[in-house]
C-alpha cells in the first residue's frame, strides 16, 4: 500500500528552524512504521536519522510521537494506524540532537537520581544461596520491571513539558520497583527523594504516561501507590 | 580535534558481558565502559528464556556435571571440555550473585529461584529432561541487563554512552586501546588502556532472517580481524528454530520448555521422528534442521517453507508434552510467556492461544569469535595471550559451545566470563604499566572515515547503496551459508561477497555530517559485515564435515579423524590496518580442541 510521511527534521548543522519532511513509500500493512521510516532512509534520504536497535519492541530505543501519540516505531504496525497519512516527530520536551533524535540525558540523570538499584547491606544466607521471595511478592513488582527506560510516558507528560527537572513518570516507575521489592532496604530514603519538589507532588495524574506505555505498565497507579507510601509511610 | 583519555581498563559493549566485567573490573581498577547504543539498549535484554544453572531448586536431580556433559555434547565435540566445566561449575554461584544484586527471578514455593525444562538440558549423561533454566518469566535477559547495568550505576562506572569503536590500537604484539566516534558529536576520541575488552556480541545482521537487532553487526570483531589477529570457528553460526515467519523474531525455546510442539502441513508431530526421546526439546540445530528436512520434503504449511509451533493449552495437553507431562492452563501460559504471546499477537496478528503459529529457523547466534583463553585474554593463532587485549560474550569464542550452543547457555556464558575477565583485567593492571601509543594512531580509521564521509551521492542514481548492498549481502548469506550447506552453495556466497566487497568501494553516502552521522556509520557497519560473512562462508567452505550448527549436505557425517579441531582465520595481506581486508586476503589456521572427561561419541536424542 501507499504511506504519507511526514516527519519533523531538523539538522543543526544546516537548518535554523525545524521543517517537515514528506516522503511517499510502498510498504506491507502489515509492516511496522520503523520499517516505513526506514524505506525513508534507505532509499530516499539518508539524512534522516532516528535511534533503533532490536526492531520489537525491547530495547526503547525507538519511541516518537506518531500521529500525536507517542509509541515504538517498532511496535506500530501501519495497518494498526487507520490511516495511510503518518506524522512523526520526536519526542516533545527534550532537546532534539538531530530530526527524531533527542537528547536522552536529562531523563537518564532523572532515572539516576532515584537511586535505581537494590540496596541491602544485610548478612547474605549463610548458606551461600539466593534470599528468598515468594512468587507474590515477585509480582508486586513485576508490572515495574518491564520497564524498557523507552521515555515514551516522559516525553508525553504535561508535568515534564511544563518542567523539565520534574523527575518525571519513568524514573517513578523504577523507584517503585525497588520500593516494593522486600529485599530491598533504602525505601525511606527513595520516598524523601520522590516527596521533594520535583518528586511525586508534579504529577496531575493525566494518564497520558499510562496511555502510551509500550509495555502497559499501569503507571498513573504506580504513581499513586508511591503518593500513598509517602502520605502513609507504610509500605505493601 | 581528537580527544585523549586514560584507563586502566576499557570495556567495548555494555551488553550483559561487559557490564559484568565493569562491575568486576571497576573493584579494582580506573575502569570504562565504551558502548554504541545506551547500555540499557544492548541485545542482552532481548533474551527471553532463562539462564542455566544446575541449582537443583526444583529437586529433580541436576548437577553441575549433568550441565557439562550436556554443553560438551550439544557442542557436538567441539567444546573445550575444560572451559566447559568452568562454566557449568560457575553458573551457580554467578546466578546467586545475580539474585543478590537484586534480579527478580521467578520463585518456587520455598521462595527459592525457579526453573524451567530448555532444549538439550538433561539429568543422568542425557537420561531425562531437567529443569535447569532459571528465570524472569520471559524478559530473563532483560531483568540481567537492567540488574547489571543497575550495579554499575550504584557502582559508579564511567561509561561513554553512544560512542562507537572503529578501530583497534596495536603497540607491536601489545593492545594500547582503541579508537571511537561520539556520535553525538562526530569526534574522534582515542581510549589508550592497558587492559581492553570487545564485549560486542553478535554480528547476525550479516543474514537476512536474524532474531539479531540491527546494531549487531560486529564491528569490534571486524577491527579485531583487520588488525591481523585470528578469528575461531566462524563457520558455526547458529539457525534458532522458532523464529517468526518472515521477521525472525524470536520465539524463545521457553514455549518449547512449557510443552509446545511443531508442527508440519500434514498435522504431525515431526520431532517425534527425528529425536524420539526428547522430540520438541531436542538441540537447536538438530530440531532446525528437521524443520528444513520437512519443507523440503513438501511437509511446510501448504507446501510453503514454514511449519507451525503450537502452543494452545488444548495441544499441549492432548501430546501430554507439559513440564512432566502434567496438563497446562491458558492462564499458566500467559504468565509465563507473556512477551513471546505479545510478539505474535503484535507481529502476527494472531492469538497464540486459539491459533498455531507460522515460523521459520532465523539466524541467531554466533559459537565463534574471538578466541580467548579461561580468563577471557584474547589468543593469536598460536595460542599465546596478546598483551592488553580481553573478549567475552557471544564475540568471543572460549570454546564453551563448540559447534552448537544450547539454549540459556549463553546468559551464563555472558556473567561467568565476563566476570573472569573483569577481575583478570585487575590483576593486569596492578602489574603491568601503559605501553605507549604509537604516534598518530588513529590517523589511519579517521582517514578511513573521512573518505566515506567525502563519497556524497550526487544524484539519487549516483554510487552504490549501502542498503542495496547490505541487503545482497544478507540475502546470499541466507541463502547458501544457511542451515544446510553444499560446497557449491558456499562458493557461491564467497564469489556474491567478492563481487559486494568491490562494488563496496564505490559506496555512496548522502550525509555528510558530523552530528549524529548514522548513513555514514552504517556505511561503516557495512564494511566490518563484509570482512565477517566472508570469514563465515569461507570458514564454512573449508570444513568438509558436519558438525552441530555446521552441517554440510555433501559431507554429511562428522569426522573427528579430520576435523575434530577449531578453525582459525585471520588477515593475511601484509598489511594490518583499518579499512576493509581485499577479499581473498586471508589464512587458515587450527587449534585442537582440549578434550577431557567425555570422549566424543555419536550424537543421539
Ligand atoms: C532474541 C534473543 C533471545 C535470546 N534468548 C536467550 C536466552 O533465553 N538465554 C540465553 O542464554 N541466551 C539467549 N540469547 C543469546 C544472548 O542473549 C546473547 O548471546 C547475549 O545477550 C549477547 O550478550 P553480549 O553481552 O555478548 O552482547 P550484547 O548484549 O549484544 O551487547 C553488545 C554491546 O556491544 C556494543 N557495541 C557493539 N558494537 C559496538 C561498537 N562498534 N562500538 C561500541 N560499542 C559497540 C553495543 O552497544 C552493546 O552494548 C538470545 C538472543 C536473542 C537475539
Ligand atoms: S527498536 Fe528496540 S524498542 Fe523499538
Amino acid at each position: 500500500m501507499k504511506l504519507h510521511l511526514k516527519i519533523k527534521r531538523f539538522n543543526p548543522e544546516k537548518d535554523k528552524a525545524p521543517w517537515w519532511g514528506e516522503y511517499d513509500v510502498d510498504v506491507e500493512p502489515t509492516d511496522r512504521v520503523l520499517d516505513a521510516i526506514h524505506y525513508v532512509k534507505y532509499y530516499q534520504d539518508g539524512t534522516l536519522n532516528l535511534r533503533r536497535s532490536c526492531a520489537h519492541g525491547v530495547c526503547g530505543s525507538d519511541a516518537m510521537r506518531i500521529n500525536g501519540k507517542n509509541a515504538l516505531a517498532c511496535k506500530l504496525l501501519v495497518q494498526d494506524l487507520g490511516t495511510d497519512h503518518i506524522t512523526i516527530e520526536p519526542l516533545l520536551g527534550m532537546r532534539v540532537i538531530k530530526d527524531l533524535v533527542v537528547d536522552m540525558e536529562p531523563f537518564f540523570d532523572h532515572y539516576r537520581s532515584i537511586m535505581p538499584f537494590l540496596v541491602n547491606d544485610e548478612p547474605l544466607p549463610a548458606n551461600g544461596r539466593e534470599r528468598l521471595q515468594t512468587q507474590e511478592q515477585v509480582d508486586r513488582i513485576s508490572e515495574g520491571t518491564k520497564c524498557i527506560l523507552c521515555a515514551a510516558c516522559t516525553g508525553s507528560c504535561p508535568a515534564f513539558w511544563a518542567n523539565g527537572k520534574y523527575v518525571g513518570p519513568s524514573a517513578i516507575v523504577q523507584a517503585h520497583r525497588f520500593i516494593f521489592d522486600t529485599r530491598d532496604r533504602a525505601s525511606a530514603q527513595r520516598l524523601g527523594i520522590l516527596n521533594e519538589r520535583m518528586g511525586v507532588w508534579r504529577c496531575r495524574t493525566a494518564f497520558n504516561c499510562t496511555n502510551v506505555c509500550p509495555k502497559d505498565i499501569p503507571i498513573t497507579r504506580q504513581i499513586a501507590e508511591v503518593k500513598n507510601a509517602i502520605l502513609s509511610g507504610v509500605i505493601a | 580535534m581528537t580527544k585523549f583519555h586514560q584507563f586502566d581498563a576499557v570495556i567495548v559493549g555494555a551488553g550483559g558481558a561487559g557490564l559484568m566485567a565493569a562491575l568486576h573490573a571497576s573493584k579494582g581498577c580506573n575502569t570504562a565502559v565504551i558502548s554504541k547504543l545506551y547500555p540499557t539498549r544492548s541485545h542482552t535484554g532481548a533474551a527471553q528464556g532463562g539462564i542455566a544453572a544446575a541449582l537443583n531448586n526444583m529437586g529433580d536431580g541436576d548437577s553441575w556435571e549433568f550441565h557439562m556433559f550436556d554443553t560438551v555434547k550439544g557442542g557436538d565435540y567441539l567444546a573445550d571440555q575444560d572451559s566447559a566445566e568452568i562454566l557449568a561449575k560457575d553458573a551457580i554461584d554467578a546466578i546467586i550473585e545475580l539474585e543478590h544484586m537484586g534480579l527478580p527471578f521467578d520463585r518456587t514455593p520455598d521462595g527459592r529461584i525457579d526453573q524451567r525444562r530448555f532444549g538439550g538440558h538433561t539429568a543422568n549423561f542425557g537420561e531425562r529432561l531437567v529443569m535447569r533454566s532459571c528465570k524472569a518469566a520471559d524478559r530473563t535477559g532483560h531483568m540481567i541487563l537492567q540488574t547489571l547495568y543497575q550495579q554499575c550505576i550504584k557502582q559508579k562506572v564511567r561509561f561513554f554512552d553512544e560512542f562507537f569503536m572503529v578501530d583497534l590500537l596495536m603497540n607491536g604484539n601489545t593492545c594500547v586501546g582503541c579508537v571511537a566516534i561520539e556520535i553525538a558529536t562526530g569526534e574522534v576520541h582515542v581510549f589508550h588502556s592497558k587492559a581492553l575488552m570487545i564485549a560486542s556480541g553478535g554480528f547476525g545482521k550479516i543474514f537476512k532472517v536474524t532474531s539479531n537487532a540491527v546494531s549487531l553487526t560486529g564491528d569490534p570483531v571486524a577491527a579485531v580481524y583487520r588488525r591481523g589477529l585470528p578469528l575461531e570457528d566462524m563457520e558455526f553460526f547458529q539457525f534458532h528454530p522458532t523464529g517468526i515467519y518472515k521477521l525472525g523474531i524470536l520465539l524463545s525455546e521457553a514455549a518449547r520448555g512449557e510443552g509446545s510442539v511443531l508442527i508440519n502441513g500434514k498435522g504431525e508431530r515431526f520431532m517425534e521422528q527425528y529425536a524420539p526421546s526428547v522430540k520438541d526439546l531436542a538441540p537447536r540445530d538438530l530440531i532446525s534442521r528437521s524443520i528444513m528436512s520437512e519443507i523440503r520434503a513438501g511437509r511446510g504449511i501448504d507446501g510453503k517453507d514454514y511449519v507451525y509451533m503450537d502452543f494452545r493449552p488444548e495441544t499441549i495437553n492432548k501430546f501430554k508434552s507439559g513440564p512432566g507431562g502434567k496438563e497446562v492452563t491458558r492462564e499458566h501460559l500467559e504468565k509465563s510467556l507473556p512477551e513471546i504471546i505479545e510478539f505474535v499477537r503484535v507481529y502476527m496478528g494472531i492469538d497464540p492461544m486459539e491459533h498455531p503459529v507460522p515460523i521459520q529457523p532465523t539466524a541467531h547466534y554466533a559459537m565463534g569469535g574471538i578466541p580467548t583463553d579461561n580468563e577471557a585474554r584474547v589468543l593469536d593463532a598460536n595460542e599465546k595471550v596478546i598483551p592488553g587485549l580481553y573478549s567475552a560474550g557471544e564475540c568471543a569464542c572460549v570454546s564453551v559451545h563448540g559447534a552448537n550452543r544450547l539454549g540459556t547457555n549463553s546468559l551464563v556464558d555472558l556473567v561467568v566470563f565476563g566476570r573472569r575477565g573483569g577481575k583478570e583485567m585487575v590483576e593486569y593492571a596492578k602489574k603491568t604499566d601503559f605501553t605507549a601509543l604509537p604516534k598518530n594512531s588513529e590517523a589511519q580509521v579517521v582517514a578511513e572515515l573521512e573518505s566515506l564521509r567525502n563519497r556524497v551521492r550526487k544524484d539519487p542514481k549516483d554510487g552504490e547503496r549501502v542498503s542495496t548492498l547490505r541487503t545482497a549481502m544478507q540475502d546470499t548469506m541466507q541463502l547458501n551459508v544457511s542451515v544446510y550447506r553444499t560446497a557449491e552453495s558456499m562458493a557461491k556466497a564467497v564469489a556474491d561477497l567478492a563481487e559486494l566487497k568491490a562494488r563496496y568501494a564505490n559506496v555512496k553516502i548522502d550525509d555528510s555530517g558530523k552530528i549524529f552521522n548514522t548513513d555514514l556509520l552504517e556505511a561503516f557497519e557495512l564494511g566490518c559485515m563484509l570482512d565477517l560473512a566472508e570469514c563465515v562462508a569461507r570458514t564454512a567452505l573449508a570444513r568438509q564435515e558436519s558438525r552441530g550448527g555446521h552441517a554440510r549436505e555433501d559431507f554429511p557425517n562428522r569426522d573427528d579423524k579430520k576435523w575434530l579441531k577449531h578453525s582459525l582465520i585471520w588477515r593475511n595481506d601484509g598489511a594490518s590496518n583499518a579499512s576493509l581486508v581485499p577479499h581473498g586476503k586471508y589464512q587458515f589456521g587450527e587449534r585442537p580442541v582440549r578434550l577431557g572427561r567425555f570422549e566424543p561419541k555419536e550424537r543421539k536424542y
